[in-house]
């Protein structure tokens, strides 16, 4: 029985359904350190997908059969646009405005939704397949490999930059003095400010990256996973990456552990439901949600939450 | 800053703090009068042929959209209460579900008894499984720690899953469980079961009072939910206000260390928080049933039974100050939005995703705008040395 559903096929899957969970949770991890939570991600996701989408989709030279090097190119800039933007725009309610955080990311949250199904009926018809990113062309020797070749050396390009970006974050935030100023803004702002670090801009700074990195998740379904666009389509994936970064206790190794074992009960609730396993597919599915509120349960016993995480900073001049 | 300065005057500030929620809904509205005429609209019709007239044109677009703020202004003034208590319920679309599925699970197992035990009975055993799914959260977050945020959002997708699965395959009427292609939908809950209408009764007031009234309502589908939910936010006034607990859930809301010390018990009253406010979301579930649909279909998932009010009362709780009677307001005036919207679509052909758009940029406003309401607050603790009616802190409990 376990052998029929731990294949490598399913744990290749598991990686990729990982892939934009990483992205976002890890580009929520930089928010989080500094102290600020945001809950819209779900929604600029859905900004970044859809935006992606259409970039592709109108880059595409007319009649191609394959993918188009320059077209997607723009797909991945126009996310980190509008990932930019509305990054921006969360720093700003969240941070100058000292929004109360948990109810604006509802608030950009749909903002998105609505505004990403709206964008999409208005520029296509019918329903639109584009031609998304291809497997990177490793040699033969590695893709045929038994097992490993499948699980390491069958994924788009994405896939991999959303892994690297694992020992990234960890060493920015661990190792360089903007990560310093990071976590310090997060832990006590007060003392990061009469120390000279502008809490301010440190907060600008790790939110908008974390719009850049929830819009190449969103990217990363509609352009190089599923390779349309479809109104919801993250389906509250985003809200799921925010739990994964307290999940991970605000640690990039901890976020990738969250994400991996989220997607593989994922891929393997998939395979469940073709072996023929006679439990409701429902159930299977509730699985990885149970299992983060359990998660919660344990991560929240130790104390690393960031000690100004959802409090906006005041100088009281 | 120019209008920084015109708020020194402290009259034109109250003024201004009060207003700040309808200044929102209007530079939302402005925002979206750009966003039609990029998209080759013309503003004034799609508002005015296309989001009025579909809100408040008929008696039957006011009607629906009565209907519609039914649900919002029960998941408001659950709102309302945890919020004030310093919890921050984002579970209102997940406690609505478990509350529609334990209306019609009641309403089918037990259809042959009187409806005027079963109503009460189906509303009743909502309120209680929306209570017990947002206590869930209540007793994470008291005992365990766990940030009720997450917490509700997990819930959330665990009951939309759990109703996919029960309509399914256990409430599946026997109809489509027997059919090639079954649909996941239950039976229909007896006729008898449904909840009054109410139009007959106003056609009547109409002709007591002598106006011209020819079966106007008669016709329409309004139910006397709207009634129970205005009745209900005025009892959660009251509970919120003139009763001890309310002020308790309020002080624990306000200054959680300050309430220990003074006795309460804190982790007892965030959970309450949680009941109640998931208890109020639910009976919007077993309302939906009763007075809307009449039965659970799982097509179209999860959202197509809530209509996303789950979110949207949020939004009419915040735009009503977190105050229950303001909500009442708020909730018409978000449900004439969600009404108005398809009729919208309808005239100029844009899409009714908009009003998403717009409740959002709303929501963006109402809480950026806050800003200024903290402010007077500040200057009035500084200079009375007394605090006064400010949003509760919602950190929760250390």
């Amino acid at each position: 029985m376990i052998e029929d559903l731990l294949t490598a096929s399913v744990v290749a899957s598991g990686i990729r359904i990982a892939t934009p969970y990483l992205f976002a949770s890890l580009g929520e991890t930089f928010g989080q350190r500094s102290g600020v939570l945001n809950l819209g991600v779900d929604g600029v996701m859905l900004m970044g997908a859809f935006c992606s989408f259409w970039a592709v989709s109108e880059f595409t030279p007319q009649g191609s059969q394959t993918w188009d090097a320059t077209a997607l190119a723009m797909g991945v800039l126009v996310a980190i646009l509008v990932g930019l933007l509305m990054g921006l725009a969360t720093a700003f309610i969240n941070v100058t405005l000292k929004a109360e955080q948990g109810i604006s990311g509802i608030g950009i949250y749909l903002f998105g939704l609505g505004m990403s199904d709206l964008l999409f009926q208005k520029t296509f018809d019918q329903v639109a397949i584009i031609n998304g990113f291809p497997k990177v062309g490793f040699p033969n020797f590695l893709t045929d490999l038994p097992v490993l070749g499948e699980v390491l050396f069958q994924h788009t390009l994405l896939v991999y930059m959303a892994f690297a970006l694992v020992p990234v974050t960890w060493f920015v935030l661990n190792k360089t003095t903007l990560g310093l100023n990071i976590r310090a803004v997060g832990q006590n702002p007060e003392a990061a400010d009469a120390m000279g670090i502008s809490v301010t801009r440190v907060r600008y700074f790790t939110v908008t990256l974390g719009g850049v990195l929830a819009a190449l998740a969103g990217a990363t379904l509609s352009i190089a996973q599923h390779n349309v666009f479809q109104q919801n389509m993250t389906a509250g994936q985003g809200f799921i990456a925010v739990a994964l970064v307290y999940f991970g206790a605000w640690r990039a190794r901890g976020v990738l552990f969250g994400a991996l074992l989220f997607s593989l009960v994922t891929a393997l609730q998939l395979k469940a439901g073709t072996v023929g396993i006679d439990i409701p597919d429902e159930y299977l599915s509730m699985t990885p949600y149970v299992l983060t509120i359990i998660a919660l349960v344990f991560a929240s016993q130790r104390i690393d939450q960031p000690a100004a995480l959802t409090k906006p900073f005041d100088r009281g001049e | 800053m120019q209008l920084n300065q015109l708020l020194r005057n402290p009259r034109l500030e109250r003024v201004f703090v009060t207003l700040l929620p309808l200044v929102a809904v209007i530079a939302a509205l402005v925002l979206g009068a750009f966003m039609l005429i990029l998209m080759n609209a013309d503003p004034i019709e799609a508002y005015r042929d296309g989001l009025y007239e579909g809100a408040f044109g008929t008696k039957n677009a006011v009607a629906d959209t009565l209907i519609k703020a039914t649900p919002l202004l029960l998941v408001g003034i659950g709102i309302c209460i945890s919020f004030r208590g310093g919890v921050i319920n984002i579970g209102g679309e997940g406690q609505m579900i478990v509350g529609g599925l334990a209306a019609t699970w009641l309403g089918l197992e037990f259809r042959d008894a009187s409806p005027d035990v079963m109503i009460p009975a189906c509303l009743i055993g909502s309120f209680l499984a929306g209570a017990i799914w947002g206590g869930l959260a209540g007793v994470l977050k008291a005992y365990f720690n766990v940030n009720e945020i997450l917490s509700t959002i997990m819930l959330n997708q665990i009951a939309s899953l759990w109703m996919g699965y029960l309509v399914r395959s256990v409430l599946i009427s026997e109809k489509q469980k027997n059919s090639a292609s079954p649909i996941p939908e239950t039976d229909r809950l007896p006729r008898e079961f449904d909840l009054p209408r109410i139009g007959e009764r106003l056609d009547d007031i109409y002709k007591f009072f002598g106006l011209p009234s020819d079966k106007l309502w008669a016709t329409t589908l309004l139910h006397n939910g709207i009634i129970i939910a205005i009745i209900l936010a005025v009892l959660v006034y009251i509970f919120l206000w003139r009763t001890t607990i309310g002020y308790r859930i309020r002080a624990v809301g306000k200054n959680p260390r300050a309430s220990r010390y003074a006795g309460i018990q804190v982790k007892h009253y965030v959970v309450l928080s949680l009941v109640l406010s998931g208890g109020f979301a639910g009976l919007a579930g077993g309302i939906q049933v009763l007075g809307v649909r009449h039965r659970m279909n799982a097509e179209g998932g999860a959202i197509a039974f809530t209509g996303n009010a789950g979110f949207n009362g949020i939004v009419a709780a915040l735009f009503g100050k977190l105050h229950p009677l303001g909500t009442i307001p708020a909730a018409v005036l978000f449900g004439a939005l969600l009404v108005g919207g398809n009729k919208l679509q309808r005239v100029v052909q844009v899409p009714s995703a908009l009003i998403t758009v717009l409740i959002g940029l709303v929501i963006v406003f109402v809480v950026g705008s806050d800003i200024w309401t903290r402010r007077r607050t500040q200057r009035r603790v500084s200079v009375d040395g007394a605090g006064s009616e400010a949003q509760p802190e919602t950190e929760g409990i250390t």
